[in-house]
């Protein structure tokens, strides 16, 4: 009887009690802030990239077009713990004929330490816009893929990327 | 040069079909911001361009920097009309290049 008890005790203690989840949500933050003090004692000389390094980059490459939503589908898993290779799959709605192409898509990483990851070049030979590869994945953050219309136009796409555990992408 | 890339191609296809091209290449894609267990910073060493031709036109390229994982895997898509050889070219730091080919068979009657 008291056995019973106790067992109906340690399993309250550790999965549903809110105060342990508390703890166990305190515990990742200090885990997190430990990960990014040691890959800022680890990378001194490089750039930090925030959001806004993203976007200027973006506009460097697209010749400070604007980027308009939509066509562009990139699929990014959700949460992983792998942040060193991370799938990556950018599909643009696009004919893919001499008149209405893809040129170029872009994609970035707003908070990886430099954001570019690659740049792709189709045109219509390739009858389908559609590219994967594995990308690095520094922290939990945002990653951007912007296609290159023949006429000029941006369509930008995002995915949000959530990196559990272990260490980050770039180091 | 590197033993082991591939570049896989359907081996048969009809006339107009959009294939698609997988390749890969074992490869570390040092960043050149990392340090080993002893503190030395690990030089630079990484891809920085593909390139596959079909028949000698260019018909797919990219350029991959840091974010790119090791080891890059890309996947593409091209339309064949006719048969032929598609020649991945990877150029790597230090203008090191390493190819590796492949070949499909293009049937003409199109595809039903």
């Amino acid at each position: 009887m008291s056995q019973l008890s106790k067992g109906q005790t340690r399993f309250s203690e550790r999965g549903y009690d809110g105060k342990v989840l508390a703890r166990r949500r305190f515990m990742a933050a200090a885990g997190g802030g430990l990960v990014l003090f040691a890959a800022l004692g680890l990378l001194p000389r490089s750039g930090w990239a925030s959001p806004r390094a993203a976007r200027e980059k973006l506009a460097e490459l697209t010749g400070g077009a604007k980027a308009r939503k939509g066509r562009v589908t990139l699929r990014i898993p959700a949460v992983t713990d792998q942040a060193s290779f991370v799938p990556i799959s950018v599909r643009v709605d696009s004919p893919m004929t001499e008149a209405d192409h893809v040129t170029a898509i872009h994609v970035l990483a707003e908070r990886n330490t430099v954001p570019d990851v690659a740049s792709f070049h189709l045109g219509p030979m390739n009858g389908k816009a559609d590219i994967s590869t594995r990308i690095r994945v520094r922290e939990s953050q945002i990653i951007l893929a912007a296609a290159v219309m023949n006429d000029g136009s941006v369509f930008l796409g995002r995915a949000r990327c959530r990196i559990v555990g272990g260490a980050g992408g770039c180091g | 040069m590197i033993k082991g890339a591939r570049v896989k191609v359907p081996r048969t296809a009809s006339k107009g079909d959009v294939v698609r091209v997988r390749t890969k290449i074992p490869h570390p894609m040092e960043t050149g911001w990392r340090e080993d267990h002893e503190g030395n910073t690990v030089p630079r060493n990484r891809i920085t361009r593909f390139v596959c031709t079909f028949e000698g036109r260019e018909v797919f390229s990219a350029d991959l920097h840091s974010g790119i994982s090791a080891d890059p895997y890309l996947s593409f898509f091209v339309r064949v009309s006719r048969s032929g050889t598609f020649e991945c070219t990877w150029i790597a730091d230090g203008d090191r290049t390493f190819t590796k080919s492949a070949s499909i068979e293009v049937s003409e009657e199109a595809a039903v």
